[in-house]
C-alpha cells in the first residue's frame, strides 16, 4: 500500500474578486511508496505547491481521493485532519520559523500541538537538535541563524512529531549552493537513517538528481511525466522535461552553438547517447579509428546518477566520406545515434 | 508673574491627576482588552484569514467605520443613552468613562488589525502544518509574532487616551483637562494651566518610554 495514494484529484481556486477560477490541479494521479525520496518538477505555476498542500489537507480538494497510509482524508473534518497533520512533516522555502520563540522552542511547538508531557519533549528536542547538528544553538533566537542553519531547525520541527512523511517545498530555494548541499546531505539522512518518506518540489533540477529517487513532472496542473531519476534524466520525452533537464545535463548543441561548431570543426556531427554501462566509449571510439575516421568530442558530458553512468556525446567525424559512412553504420549498431545537420 | 491660586489648588490638583490616572487605566484596560477582541475579529475574518467570512468582515468593517471618525467631544455626547442603559447615569466620570471605553476599543481595533496583518502567513501555515487549532494559532502564533508592534501600538492609544480623558474635562468628565479649564483657562491663571500641563507630558513621557522600552526587549532590538 503507497504511503499517499492521490486518484484524479482536482483543485479549483474560486474566482478572486475580479478574476477567473484557477484550476490548479486539473486530474492528478499519483503514488508515494513508503521509503522513497519523490521529487516533484515544474515551473512556476505549474501546481506542484498546491500539490503537497492537497497531501497534508492545507488545501482542500475540489474532487478526487487523497489516502494517507490507507486513511481516506478527504472526507475528514477539521479535527481529524489535524491529527493526519501531525504525522506529516513539513518544511518551507523560507523557513516560516516563530521570530517569538528560540530555536527550542520553535521544536517545541509540535510537541505542544501534541500535548507530548514535558519530560519527553525535552528529551525529543535535545536528540533532535543532535541529528541537525544545532545542539548550541538550542537557546539562540531565529534571526540570529543563518539561512542554512534556520532551514535545518525547521527540519527539526517538522521531525518532532515522528512523522512518516515529510513535506519539502523548495526547502533549498532560498540557499546558496553550498549551504543548498549540507541541507540536501541532511534529508538524505532523514531517509535513510529515519527511514521518513520525503516528497520535494523544486524547479532545481540539481536537488532532484542529489536527493530523488523518482522524479514527477508537472505542467499546467497535470503530471506529464513521471519515473525514476535516472530513466528521466537521460531520456526524458516531454518537451517541459527536456527543458528541465537540459539545465543540468548537455544534450545535444542548439541551432546557434552548432553553427559555431561547424565553423570551427570539420566533418559530419553525430550525436551518440550512452546508456549505463552495457555499451562503453572506448568500444565506440575503436570502431571509428578501425574504419580509419579521425574524430572530436566537440559537445556533450557523461553524468553520474545515483551510481548509474549516462550521457551524450557529439562528435565531430572527419575523413574519407565513404568510411565515415560504413562508421555511422557501425556505430549505429552499438548506441543511439543522431545525425546533427549543419 | 501673574498672580496664581496654585497654592491653594494643590489638594484639588493632586484629586484631578489621581482621576485622569484612573480614567486612563480603566480605559486602557477595558478599551484595549474590547479593542484587542474586535482586532482580531476583524483580522481572522478577512479574506484568507484562519476564519475568513465575507458577511462578518463586511459588517464589522461598517461598524468600525462608523464609530471610529466620530469626533471625540460630540461621540460623548452621542454615548449619553447608551451609557444610561449600560452605566445607569448619563454624565460624570461613569459615563465618560464607558464613552471612552467605547471610543478606545473601535480605535485600538483598528490598530491591532493593522499590526496581526504583519504576521507572515508563512509561520501560520507552518502551524497548520503540525496540527494546531485555529485558536491555538490565534493564541500561541498570531499574538506573539505580532507582539511588539502591538506593545508599540498600544503605547500609541495610550498617549490618545490621556487626550481624550483631557477632552472629556470639557463635557462635565473629571481629571487634569477639567482642572485646567476651570481653575486655569476661565481664572486666567497660566501657572495652573501649565502645571496640568506638565504633569501630563510627563505622565505621557513614562508611558511611552514604558511602552518603547517592552516593545524593545520583545524585539530584541
Amino acid at each position: 500500500m503507497p504511503l499517499v495514494e492521490m486518484t484524479d484529484v482536482h483543485k479549483t481556486f474560486p474566482a478572486a474578486r475580479g478574476g477567473a477560477a484557477v484550476e490548479a490541479i486539473r486530474g492528478v494521479d499519483l503514488a508515494v511508496e513508503a521509503g522513497e525520496i519523490v521529487g516533484i518538477v515544474g515551473y512556476s505555476g505549474a501546481g506542484k505547491s498546491t500539490l503537497v498542500r492537497l497531501i497534508n489537507a492545507l488545501e482542500t480538494t475540489t474532487s478526487g481521493s487523497v489516502r494517507i497510509d490507507g486513511r481516506e482524508i478527504t472526507t475528514l473534518g477539521e479535527r481529524a485532519l489535524r491529527e493526519v497533520r501531525l504525522g506529516i512533516g513539513m518544511v518551507f522555502q523560507q523557513f516560516n520559523l516563530f521570530g517569538s520563540r528560540t530555536v527550542w522552542g520553535n521544536i517545541a511547538y509540535p510537541l505542544e500541538v501534541a500535548g507530548v508531557p514535558r519530560a519527553e519533549q525535552n528529551r525529543r528536542i535535545s536528540d533532535l537538535l543532535h541529528f541537525v547538528g544545532l545542539a548550541d544553538k538550542a537557546h539562540s533566537h531565529v534571526e540570529e541563524l543563518s539561512g542554512g542553519q534556520k532551514q535545518r531547525v525547521g527540519i527539526a520541527r517538522a521531525l518532532a512529531t515522528n512523522p512518516k512523511l515529510l513535506l519539502a517545498d523548495e526547502a533549498t530555494s532560498a540557499l546558496d549552493p553550498e549551504t543548498t548541499q549540507e541541507v540536501l546531505a541532511l534529508l538524505r539522512r532523514v531517509n535513510r537513517e529515519l527511514g521518513i518518506t520525503i516528497v520535494v518540489i523544486t524547479h532545481e533540477m540539481d536537488v532532484v538528481r542529489s536527493l530523488a529517487h523518482r522524479v514527477v513532472v508537472m505542467e499546467a496542473g497535470r503530471i506529464v511525466e513521471e519515473g525514476p531519476v535516472v530513466r528521466v534524466l537521460s531520456d526524458p520525452q516531454q518537451q517541459v522535461t527536456r527543458r528541465f533537464v537540459a539545465t543540468i545535463v548537455d544534450d545535444e548543441p542548439g541551432a546557434e552553438a552548432l553553427a559555431a561548431l561547424h565553423e570551427r570543426h570539420a566533418g559530419r556531427f553525430v550525436k551518440l547517447a550512452f546508456r549505463g554501462d552495457e555499451v562503453r566509449q572506448s568500444d565506440v571510439f575503436a570502431v571509428l579509428l578501425d574504419h580509419g575516421v579521425r574524430f572530436e568530442l566537440v559537445f556533450g558530458g557523461i553524468e553520474e546518477v545515483q551510481g548509474e553512468t549516462f550521457g551524450n556525446l557529439t562528435l565531430a567525424l572527419d575523413g574519407d566520406p565513404a568510411a565515415v559512412d560504413a562508421a555511422v553504420d557501425a556505430v549505429r549498431v552499438l548506441v543511439p545515434l543522431k545525425e546533427l545537420a549543419r | 508673574m501673574t498672580d496664581t491660586n496654585i497654592g491653594q489648588l494643590w489638594p484639588l490638583f493632586w484629586s484631578a491627576a489621581w482621576e485622569t490616572l484612573y480614567m486612563v487605566a480603566i480605559t486602557l484596560t477595558l478599551g484595549g482588552l474590547l479593542g484587542l477582541l474586535l482586532g482580531l475579529a476583524l483580522y481572522v475574518t478577512r479574506r484568507g484569514g484562519l476564519y475568513a467570512s465575507r458577511p462578518v468582515n463586511v459588517v464589522l468593517n461598517v461598524l468600525v467605520n462608523f464609530f471610529r471618525p466620530i469626533p471625540f467631544v460630540i461621540f460623548i455626547a452621542a454615548a449619553q443613552p447608551l451609557a444610561r442603559v449600560v452605566v445607569g447615569t448619563g454624565i460624570g466620570n461613569p459615563a465618560i468613562i464607558f464613552a471612552l471605553t467605547i471610543a478606545a476599543m473601535f480605535g485600538i481595533s483598528r490598530i491591532v488589525e493593522q499590526n496581526l496583518v504583519t504576521v507572515d502567513p508563512g509561520v501560520i501555515e507552518a502551524a497548520r502544518s503540525v496540527g494546531a487549532s485555529r485558536a491555538r494559532i490565534v493564541r500561541t502564533v498570531v499574538i506573539p509574532e505580532a507582539l511588539g508592534p502591538l506593545v508599540l501600538g498600544y503605547t500609541f492609544v495610550f498617549v490618545a487616551i490621556v487626550d481624550m480623558t483631557a477632552v472629556a474635562g470639557v463635557v462635565g468628565g473629571g481629571g487634569l483637562g477639567n482642572f485646567a479649564l476651570q481653575y486655569g483657562f476661565r481664572q486666567f491663571d497660566t501657572v495652573v494651566t501649565w502645571t496640568a500641563v506638565i504633569v501630563i507630558v510627563v505622565l505621557v513621557q513614562v508611558g511611552q518610554l514604558a511602552g518603547s522600552s517592552a516593545a524593545r526587549r520583545i524585539l530584541r532590538r
